[in-house]
Order: C-alpha cells, then structure tokens, then sequence
C-alpha cells in the first residue's frame, strides 16, 4: 500500500514542482515569479523527504525556499521601482530555446527510459542527520571548511559589490 | 524497494525541471529572472543527487552531502549574482541582459 | 733553444695575436706603447721563427717527414678537426719570410704613420694581418688554414679599408673582400669535398689518401673538379686572372699595408695553399694546366696593364698580379721549388719597392703619377739606390735575387714543355714575353720617378731612419737572396721540392737570353724615357697606337666588363627576385594575414556579448552532440545507454 501512497505523492509533488516551475518562468511579474519559485522549492523539499532525505529536505526549505527567495525579492525590489506588473519581459530568442529544451528534455527522458538502474537494494537509513554528521565534519571537513570560506568571501564580495559609489570614486 | 518509484521518475522530473529552468535562463530578459532560472536548474540536480543516493548508494550518505554543497554554493551564487545585478543596475539604469553586451567585438 | 722553438711553434702567430689583443683593450690611448708593444711581438716570432728555420734547415729528416703535433679542435661522430702546427722546410721558409718582411715593415710604419690618429690601431690591424698569416702558414690542417686564410682576408678589409673618411678606401676593401669572397666560396666547396671524399682535411693525411683516390670511389675527374674547384680560392687570393681586379685597388690602404699585402702576406698564401696541396694537383694534369694556364696568362696580362700605368703604387701592384702569375705558371708545371723560390726573393724586392714607393709618396705628399715625379734620386739617395736594387732584381739581372728565381721558372717550363707537353711552349714563350715586359715597365717607372729632371713643385727630402733602415735591409736581401738558389749551387731545391729533387743543370743558354731580354727592356725603357727627354716618342707612340693604349690603360676594361655584368645580369636578376619576393613571397604572407584579419573581422560578429546567446548556442551543441553519441555510433550509445 505504501508503494501507492508514495507513488499519489510522487505525482502531486511532481506535478506541483513542475507547475509552479513553469509559471516562475512565464510570469510577466517578477514578484509573482519569485513567490512561485518558492512553492516549487517547498515541493522539492517535498521529493527531498520522499527520497528519505530529511536534513536535505530541511535545509532546502530554510536556505531555498526562505533565505535564497527572500533575498531575491530584495533584489527585485531594489532594481525594479516601477511598473512591477511587466517586470519580467520575454526576449526573442524563445522561439529558438523552446524547441531546444523541448528536444533536450526528450532526448534526456529517452536516455532515462534506456537506462538499467543497478538498485541497491537497500533502505536508507532512518537517522540521516547522525548519519551524515560524521561524514561531513570528518571525511569532508575540508570542503566543509572551504565551503564556509567561500561562502564568506562571497558575501563579502557582494557587501564590497554593492557599495555606494561617491562621485569623486570614493567608496563610503 | 520501499516504494514503487524507480530512479527513472526522478530523472525524468529532474531532466523536466531543468529544462524548464534552461528555458527561462535563456528567454527571459531581466537579469533576475535568469538568476531565479538558474536556481531552479541548480535544484534539479539535487533531485538527480539525492534520488542516486538513495537508490543506488544509501547507506554512503555522498549524494546528499553534495546536494548540502550544491546548496551552500547556490545561496552564495545568488548571494554575489544579486551584487553585481545591482552594481550593474547602479551604473545602467537596467537589468536587461541584452543591454550588457559591452563584452562585444 | 732551437729544441724549444720547434715545440713552441704555435707561439709564432700567437704572439702578434696577443699583440693585436693588448692593444685593442689596453695601449690604445698611448701610440708609443702600441707600437712597441707589436713590434715586440713580432720581433719575437721572427726570432723564434729563426730558431725553427735552424732547426730545419740543418736536420734533412725534416724534408720527408714533417715534425707535426696537433690537439683536437672539435669533433662529432665521424669527423674530427684537429688543429696543429706542421713544420717542414716550405712552412719555415714561410715562417721566416713572413715574420722577418712583417718587422721590417712594423719597423718602417712607425715613421710612415707618425702623427696619424688612428696610428694604435693601424699597428693592432698589422698585428693581426701578421698572426694570422703566420698561422696559415704553419696549419696542419686545411680547415684551419681556411680559418686564418679567412682572417687574413678579414684583415686585409679592414687595412685596405683604413681610412675610413675615404670614399675610394671604403670601396676598394669592399671589393677585395667580395672579390676574394668568390674564390673562397670555391675553396670551401672544394675542402668539403676533400672532407667527404677522404674523410679527413689533415694536411699529412690527405697526401697519403689523395693518390690512392680510386680506392674512395672518385674518378679522375671528380677529383679535377675538386682540384679546381680549390684552385679557385687562390685565383682570388692571389690576385690570378680573372678575380686581380681588387689586387690594384688594394692601393688605397696605407703604403705599408701594400707592402704587406703584395709581397709576403695576403697574396702568396694562394700560392702557398696550392704548393701545400700539389699532391692533389699532381694527381690530375688537366688541375695542373689550368693552374699553369692561369698563372702564365696572369703574368701576361698584367704585365701588359703595368706598361702603361701612371700610378707608381699601380704599376707595382699589377707587377705583383704578374709575378704571381709566374709563381702560379711554375706550380702548374710541377715546380714547388721554383715557385717558392720565386716567392722568397719577391717577398724581399717587392717589398723593397713598396716601401721605397711609399717613402717617395711620404716625401712628395701622396702625389702618385711617376710622370710628376723625377730626378728625386738627387734628393733621396737611400730611397732611390735601393729602388734600383729592386728594380734591377726584379727585372733579372744577374746577381740580383729576381734573376735566378726567375730563370729557374722559365727552365722548369721549358723542361715540362720538353717532357712532351707541347703546349709548354707556349708558356715558355708567354714568360718570357712577360720577362722583357716586366723589366720595361720598371725602368720606365724608375727612369721616370728617380732620373731625368726634377720638378720644381716638388720639394722631396729623405725619409727617416726608420723608414730608410727597412729598405737597406730588404735591398741587401733582394740583392743576395736568390745565391742560395743558383743552379750550380742550389741548397734551395735539395730542401724544399715536391716529388724527386730535381737537379737542373745550369742552362747557359736560357740565362743568356733572361739577361738579354731584361737588358733589352731596360735598354728600351731607357731609350724611351730617360734618353728623350721630352718623352716625344713615348707619347707619340700612345697616339699611334691609340686602341692599344687604352685597352692597357684601362686595364682591359675588365673592371667595367664586371660592372657591366652586374649592372646588367646581376641586377636584373635581383629586380625578378626582388619582384617575387614583393609580389609571390609577401603576397603568401600578406594573403594569409589577410584572410586571418578579414575572417577575422566578420567573424567577430558572432561575439555578440550577449550571454544568453551563448548559453542557447552552448546547449544546442549540448544536445546535437548528445543526440549523435546516443543514437548514432552504437558503441557510444551504449557507454550512454548506462555503461554497457
């Protein structure tokens, strides 16, 4: 029974990321855009648990769907002051990209049907956090540090990027 | 298997997503919206990364400790990405992306 | 000592070299210094030079085997050079000759360039000059001695060439360093030869190889050509038929450099490298007639030119083209002893002569005709006396040294025209026409600078000792020099031969007529230009004969026919090349940079700067290249299809 059940959220799930994917990237408003970037994310947090991967699933939620959107709406609001509603405008080359993702996402979903899975035939285990844990702040300490960095850096980076320019060059 | 779902489902929801964010990469004008694209590209091979780690290699844990890093690089991408929109916008007054052709012949 | 000079042989260039090398980093400044230093130097090699020339002349091995010592140079797989010192009485002669007229005419230059600016420098260039003919001369191997014949070349330029601020200098060392660039080119074409033929440029080797020349797989003729192809580097060097040209024009170096070069340097070394390899011409009789052709056509031909030259430093260099040619006439007939013979005493009367040339221009302030001259006997007595000394050796009056060297040449051809090569003959007769010229041609010199009446413009006085000190010395050498040759007595043939020492035996007859046809010149010359005073018949001769004239004046317009060849043939072939080099080779170059820059330029448009096209192009490429690996080749739609 449980197979259904999984397979009834699967489709949901897949149908809701889906939809709202297409609506973040058909919206003439940017705003609306974003607002549905963050219901797809919410259902990839929901594929995330349904792959028995809780932490990803949580982490997607806070850092995807809250930071990352939150900072893009800053964005948008601190470019966009006016007329809101045409704010996402399509340029002509869609013509040409439609057919072109068309034709990449067959050939991928071909290969995908193609394809022999070697399962493992094995569950993932219940404790992820404790599982992972271990594996991140040992094996992968050193990316997990360089990560840290980068992440510093970036954000410094932006801080420095987005500076007031006076008009003599100074920077305030 | 625990549920009926093969990998083959999340690859293909996967390939579907990213085409969709490709999509909107390559046709929308502002600036923004393409970053907002990428992100969504971004999150479709985290789906790839964690349904190959639960169906091929479950108990290593690698494909979600790529998909934390593949998240902690995609907030500080977004993060530097909005700067330079923004110090773009500073200097041109816009955040079309046709208009910052000034790396041209 | 004797022991130690012949093992220090290699000091004799070294020396001079050193000179050249102190004075051009340290003594330049100070003049004194800078000729003390040179002198010194070559003084020195001439002593040790006289210690070799002990050592030989009194130990007869030396004759048959050479004392030879070399270290290696360089080398690759299969060819090794060494170089050496080889010391056999032709290379001691040599030694002795060279060293001895070079400090003679070191010693004179010091009064000669008195005052000149560049007087420390003149004295490195002799210095050189000097090092680097000894060097040649004592080469064991003949890529050294291209080496030093290269540099005495190098040399020559530049002392030719030494006064820079004259136009007329800077042409004429341009022209004796191409015009002997020639003849180098076919020397070195025929040493690499000789290298790829026998393997080796080893002077001692060569001759034990050269005669077995069939057993490397040559023919008669190949080794001619190789033969020739040598001989052509003392064509230039030597001032032979038809590359003489620079030889006359060499005179705008200072006097002394004349001297140098026309009688015991530059020019003999093309006698001298043919002497070193008459085994390889012995070998091949068509080598040796042209070598004997050459030479005595040479000796013809300038003898003629001299006639009627105004120069006196001209005349005496086209006398030096034709006493090269009898040198060159006597190795053609197999004679090394002869040919050295002649060189040794014409190393000492021509170096007299110029020296006493440039005495009288050094007196008259650079005023070269003879014909403005006259009567300067009066004034400069040292000068004049030995002039005559000169002029009576090199016309063949006995005792004088020219007589016997050149009586000695003109029996080795008449023995070789004997010996059934008919054409000898003429060769004979060719010599001895050019002997009765040569002795005209320098009493009318003589008679015109030195007797007759003085010119009131010009006010001559005697040189100083230390230009005058050299033309006693040589005078007493071109006056005695030739009695250790005479063919009743010839210790000069029992040292230095070629093959069997030959034994000629005192031609009475033939020295009767060298005498009678030297007198016979003499007589004329006097007759023409001492006895009539005005020179009426000398002039009205010209006018009578007036094609004549100027063929001989103008030097048988050998230098225009060459002029004319490049401005024609040369030229025109330059103004093709130069239009293919335009037009074919830029137009390839430039064609290839254009369509670069035209490609260029339209394809830059595709740089839109817009990122989105990119991308778009990128994931179209992605999926053209995606769709060929998976669907097409079936092994990489397997690796696609999950790695089966």
């Amino acid at each position: 029974m449980e197979n259904i059940y999984s397979y009834i959220a699967f489709v949901l799930l897949s149908g809701m990321i889906l939809g709202s994917a297409l609506l973040v990237v058909t919206l003439k408003n940017l705003v609306h855009s974003v607002l549905w970037l963050i219901v797809a994310f919410i259902g990839v947090a929901g594929i995330f648990l349904l792959l028995n991967a809780d932490f990803v699933a949580a982490v997607q939620v806070l850092v995807y769907a809250g930071a990352v959107c939150i900072m893009i709406v800053f964005g948008v609001m601190l470019v966009q002051r006016i007329d809101m509603a045409n704010s996402n405008p399509v340029n002509r080359r869609f013509k040409i990209a439609a057919p072109v993702v068309g034709g990449l996402f067959i050939v991928i979903g071909l290969l995908t049907a193609r394809a022999q899975w070697v399962a493992a035939g094995k569950e993932v285990p219940t404790q992820t956090v404790q599982n992972l844990a271990p594996i991140l702040l040992q094996d992968f300490v050193i990316p997990f540090e360089v990560a840290a960095i980068l992440l510093t850096v970036a954000l410094t980076g932006a801080l420095v990027l987005v500076k007031e320019v006076k008009s003599n060059g100074d920077r305030s | 298997m625990a549920t009926g779902l093969n990998p083959s489902y999340f690859v293909a929801l996967s390939a579907a997503l990213f085409c969709i964010g490709l999509y909107g990469a390559i046709s929308r004008k502002n600036a923004i919206a393409v970053l907002v694209s990428i992100e969504l590209m971004l999150t479709a091979v985290n789906i790839n990364l964690v349904a190959f780690n639960k169906f091929l290699t479950p108990e290593a844990f690698i494909g979600q400790i790529f998909a934390i890093f593949v998240i902690t690089v995609a907030a500080a991408e977004v993060g530097l990405g909005l700067a330079i929109v923004i110090a773009i916008y500073r200097n041109r007054k816009s955040v079309d992306l046709d208009d910052f052709d000034w790396m041209k012949w | 000592m004797v022991q130690f000079a012949l093992n220090h042989a290699w000091l004799v260039p070294l020396l001079p070299a050193l000179a050249f090398v102190i004075i051009v980093f340290l003594t330049r400044p100070w003049p004194k210094v800078s000729s003390t230093v040179s002198i010194a130097a070559i003084l020195s090699s001439f002593v040790l030079s006289s210690s070799i020339a002990y050592g030989v002349f009194t130990n007869p091995g030396f004759i048959e085997k050479p004392l030879v010592y070399s270290l290696r140079w360089f080398g690759m797989e299969g060819f090794t050079v060494h170089v050496g010192v080889m010391l056999d009485p032709t290379s001691t002669m040599m030694l002795f000759m060279v060293s001895m007229v070079a400090t003679l005419i070191q010693i004179y230059s010091t009064g000669y360039m008195e005052g000149d600016p560049q007087y420390s420098v003149f004295f490195s260039y002799l210095s050189l000059f000097a090092a680097s003919m000894l060097g040649l001369v004592i080469s064991s191997n003949l890529l050294q001695m291209f080496v030093m014949w290269e540099l005495v070349g190098l040399c020559s330029f530049l002392l030719i060439g030494f006064y820079t601020f004259k136009i007329s200098a800077r042409e004429a060392a341009k022209k004796a360093f191409i015009t002997t660039r020639i003849g180098d080119f076919g020397m070195l074409l025929g040493l690499l030869f000789l290298q790829i033929v026998f393997g080796t440029l080893d002077l001692t080797e060569l001759a034990q190889r050269v005669p077995a020349f069939e057993q490397f797989g040559i023919s008669l003729g190949l080794l001619t050509l190789i033969a020739i192809l040598l001989f052509i580097g003392p064509i230039g060097k030597s001032g032979q038929f038809p590359l003489h040209v620079w030889l006359p024009d060499a005179m705008e170096g200072p006097t002394p450099v004349s001297a140098l070069i026309h009688a015991a340097t530059m020019v003999v070394a093309g006698v001298y490298l043919v002497g070193r390899t008459l085994f390889l011409f012995a070998e091949v009789p068509g080598a040796m007639e042209v070598v004997a052709f050459t030479g005595a056509f040479t000796a013809l031909f300038a003898a003629t030119i001299a006639v009627t030259q105004r120069e006196i430093k001209r005349i005496l260099a086209y006398s030096t083209v034709s006493q090269l040619g009898y040198m060159m006439l006597a190795l053609g007939v197999g004679s090394l002893s002869a040919s050295m013979f002649h060189l040794w005493t014409h190393a000492f009367f021509k170096a007299l002569m110029f020296l006493g040339a440039g005495s009288v221009l050094h007196a008259l302030h650079h005023k070269a005709d003879v014909w403005d001259m006259g009567g300067l006997i009066k004034k400069m007595p040292i000068t004049g006396w030995t002039f005559v000394v000169g002029g009576l050796a090199i016309a063949g009056i006995p005792p004088f040294a020219g007589f016997w060297s050149k009586d000695e040449i003109l029996a080795v051809t008449l023995e070789y025209a004997k010996h059934g090569h008919t054409l000898g003959y003429v060769l004979f007769l060719m010599a001895t026409f050019t002997a009765f010229l040569t002795a005209f041609y320098m009493w009318r010199m003589i008679f015109l600078a030195f007797f007759g009446k003085e010119k009131p413009e010009n006010h001559p006085h005697e040189s100083p000792w230390n230009m005058t000190f050299p033309l006693i010395v040589l005078a007493v050498l071109a006056a005695v020099g030739g009695l250790i040759g005479t063919p009743w007595a010839n210790w000069w043939s029992r040292w230095i031969h070629f093959g069997q020492p030959h034994h000629g035996e005192p031609a009475i007859g033939l020295m009767l007529l060298s005498v009678v046809l030297a007198l016979a010149g003499i007589g004329l010359a006097y007759l023409l230009y001492y006895k009539d005073e005005e020179k009426r018949t000398a002039q009205e001769l010209a006018k009578r004969y007036p094609t004549l004239y100027r063929i001989s004046f103008n030097k048988y317009y050998v230098d225009e026919l060459y002029q004319w060849f490049t401005r024609t043939v040369v030229d025109a072939g330059a103004n093709v090349l130069y239009w293919f080099d335009i037009h074919v080779v830029d137009g390839i170059v430039n064609g290839l940079a254009g369509i670069t820059k035209t490609s260029g330029k339209g394809l830059r448009y595709l740089q839109t700067g817009k990122l989105q096209t990119y991308a778009l192009v990128f994931f179209v490429a992605v999926l053209v290249i995606t769709v060929v690996l998976a669907f097409g080749d079936p092994t990489s739609a397997g690796i696609m299809g999950g790695g089966k």
